[in-house]
């Protein structure tokens, strides 16, 4: 991919998709008007032209691989042999699942709730301080970068050098200057997960204070008001109005970060690649699907049972987008 | 008074902690990635940010430089050899005793031979007698060393490692990713909020269901897919066109779900008053949607470009990983494996993809905020 190709490839890209919806309305429109009927104008043929793409992209990309990813999992590991359950007996079974059923349910406790406070806090600081939109831009950062360049910032921080070395990593550098031992971070089980949760907490943080902030706005003024005149201090004011009010809204991030951490796969196989006890489900499924020439069976169950923990949260996620839709 | 104003002395103290700590390991990461290889493996990066002591080893010159003067025989030289801006303070002759002497002191070598050093580097060495060894000798320095930065990292990374490339190859698929779904999604969620047709009910339904879809379920039937289209044209599964339509169909739900909800809100009085006058749907499309909506894409376009430069799992399913066609996440997840003690290359080049997400975050960030916001949605 040279830079000439990679322009050739774009224009090329995307004139098909324009080309498409320009030609077919132009000759629609050229074919309508010779037989001259203005009512058939907007006859059932732009419906279809207007719909078609999309229908078929989400026919293709969407619905049909739902099917088929549930067929496989009843199949083996070629897609060819019907097997009944026993892949899905297979993976209760596998202790690397439950593994990943724990840590997954690790994160789910942690990161949510940890990304949700964080992202309060700071959001009703912020609101406060003349240089609050400074920080909460510098807080919303990490939002923008990938998981994996997050991995690679998140590695040299926990990177770990022998004891008499000069420790490059941060966190290590702190360590010693307290005069404790170096570790290394990312090998030591369980607690690791705990490390490799805390850059999914830093990248989510922003998300869930950005959207606090918007909502903060809608805290009527009086009742702080009122509240300060009474004598309420700042932390009374937070814990008894502004948590109460935004109940909506923490559930709303709560879910949306929810969502995220059970499909939660770049940090891991950057940093760990589910080694010394970090595997995920979504890491899991990956090895299972791709590595050693795979085994679409097993890897499905693995895509299955994702979706399953999904879909109740999405479901209620959705629910709530359209109940504000109304209002 | 004094309450409030203690009260904003501890909001500002915890909120100034949490902008440290937020900030902190992406700074490292960028002050990393302009220093010097050598120092990067040796010593943490907040240390490059100030004039630092170090000690290190050199070697004077050897018997070749030396010429008579006054009977005595002199090597003369900088023992850094180049310029380097470091401030020597002491050095020393054994490595028992390494700053035994002080700046312009003599110390004498055990065949009798002196030397003296100043603070940049320069030294005399002299001896009674010819000089006789080949490497020279030698000489413990401590020295003080101002911050310096590089960017030869930066050129290692984008020319030898092939990380310029991937940064190109992610730009092919990252912009035709955006472009297509946006195209194909404005006319679909027009369609789904505009236009009146059989089944139109049950296709916003089936819409908002495939929200709940988490890509991985169609992993392995799409390749499966691409591998009978490959086999009966003989051309290869992992291509280009390819991975866009894969981002196409994995955005495809949330941006009409998105785009719809915007079009939808649009004042319909509008859109009859055109239908009056005899315009029909691609007339209104083209004059009336396209230039109201132009805040919604934004919105929609920043959030599944970045979404699509930050994916690294459809990049390592639908493309192949060589040079031509590798993607800068999955680059940099390889770079972890192959180099991963290589911290001059993780750093640079995790910055080099980090630079298209920051200059959209801070020149675009309120569009990027509306989409987030709005687009909680994305299964």
């Amino acid at each position: 991919m040279t830079i000439f190709s990679l322009f050739v490839y774009i224009f090329i890209g995307v004139l098909v998709c324009v080309a498409y919806f320009h030609l077919s309305n132009f000759l629609l429109d050229f074919f309508t008007e010779k037989t001259s009927k203005k009512s058939i104008n907007d006859s059932s043929i732009r419906v279809i032209i207007f719909i078609a793409p999309g229908f078929i992209v989400l026919l293709i990309f969407i619905l049909y691989p739902v099917f088929e990813t549930v067929r496989l999992s009843f199949y083996d590991k070629y897609g060819r042999d019907f097997v009944g359950i026993s892949n899905y007996i297979w993976a209760i079974q596998n202790p690397e699942f439950k593994r990943a059923i724990l840590n997954n349910l690790g994160w789910l406790l942690i990161v949510p709730t940890l990304s949700t406070f964080f992202g309060l806090v700071i959001a009703n600081l912020a609101d406060k301080l003349w240089w609050g939109t400074i920080a909460k831009s510098l807080i919303f950062m990490p939002m923008a970068i990938s998981f994996v360049g997050a991995g690679v910032i998140w590695k040299f921080v926990y990177d770990y050098r022998g004891p008499g070395d000069q420790q490059i990593g941060f966190l290590n550098a702190i360590i010693v200057f307290l005069g404790y031992e170096p570790q290394a971070w990312l090998t030591i089980p369980l607690w690791n997960n705990l490390f490799l949760m805390a850059v999914m907490i830093w990248i989510q943080t922003g998300l869930a204070m950005v959207i606090f902030s918007a909502a903060l706005r809608g805290v009527p003024k009086d009742m702080l008001e009122a509240a300060r005149i009474d004598g309420a201090n700042e932390l009374k004011i937070f814990t008894s109005i502004i948590i109460p009010y935004l109940q909506q809204t923490i559930l709303v991030i709560w879910t949306i970060i929810t969502i995220l951490v059970l499909k939660i796969f770049d940090i891991i196989l950057a940093l760990t690649n589910g080694m010394w006890q970090t595997d995920v489900l979504a890491n899991l499924m990956y090895d299972w699907m791709f590595r050693g020439g795979g085994d679409s069976g097993r890897g499905s169950v693995f895509a299955i049972i994702i979706m399953i923990a999904v879909i109740p949260i999405m479901i209620l996620n959705i629910y709530r987008h359209k109940e504000e839709q109304k209002i | 008074m004094k309450k409030s104003f203690f009260s904003s002395i501890v909001s500002q103290i915890i909120l100034l902690i949490f902008v440290i700590v937020w900030i902190i390991p992406t700074f490292g990461l960028l002050i990393s990635s302009f220093r010097d290889k050598d120092l990067l493996a040796t010593s943490g990066w907040w240390t490059s940010l100030f004039t630092t002591e170090i000690n290190e080893i050199y070697r004077t010159a050897g018997y070749e430089s030396q010429f008579k003067e006054n009977n005595n025989y002199i090597i003369k030289g900088n023992i850094f050899n180049t310029k380097t801006g470091k401030k020597i303070k002491s050095f020393g002759i054994t490595s028992k005793n390494i700053n035994e002497f002080l700046i312009n002191e003599e110390a004498i070598f055990k065949d009798g031979s002196k030397i003296e050093i100043s603070e940049t580097g320069d030294y005399i060495w002299k001896s009674q007698i010819p000089f006789e060894n080949k490497k020279g000798k030698r000489v413990f320095i401590t020295a003080s060393s101002p911050p310096k930065f590089t960017l030869n990292n930066y050129k290692e990374v984008l020319l030898n490692e092939g990380v310029g490339q991937a940064f190109i190859n992610t730009l092919a698929v990252a912009i035709p990713s955006t472009v297509i779904p946006l195209i194909i999604c404005s006319f679909f969620a027009y369609a789904l909020s505009w236009m009146r047709f059989f089944g139109k009910d049950l296709l916003l339904a089936t819409v908002i269901a495939s929200l709940v879809v988490p890509l991985q379920m169609s992993l392995i039937p799409l390749l499966s897919l691409y591998n009978d289209i490959s086999n009966l044209f003989n051309i290869s599964s992992k291509s280009y066109p390819g991975v866009w339509m894969a981002h196409t169909g994995f955005g495809l739900a949330s941006t009409t779900f998105l785009l719809r909800n915007f079009i939808k809100s649009l004042p319909h009085e509008m859109i009859e008053a055109a239908r009056v006058d005899g315009a029909n749907h691609y007339d209104i499309f083209k004059k009336i949607i396209l230039p109201l909506s132009i805040p919604a894409f934004a919105s929609v376009f920043i959030l599944q470009f970045l979404w699509v430069w930050n994916d690294l799992l459809v990049g390592l399913v639908f493309l192949d990983q060589v040079p031509s066609e590798i993607i800068i996440t999955a680059k940099l997840r390889e770079l972890l494996g192959s180099r991963g003690e290589n911290w001059e290359i993780l750093t640079t080049g995790a910055f080099v993809s980090m630079t298209v997400p920051l200059l959209i975050f801070f020149l675009l960030q309120r569009y990027f905020i509306r989409g987030l916001v709005a687009g909680s949605v994305k299964g």
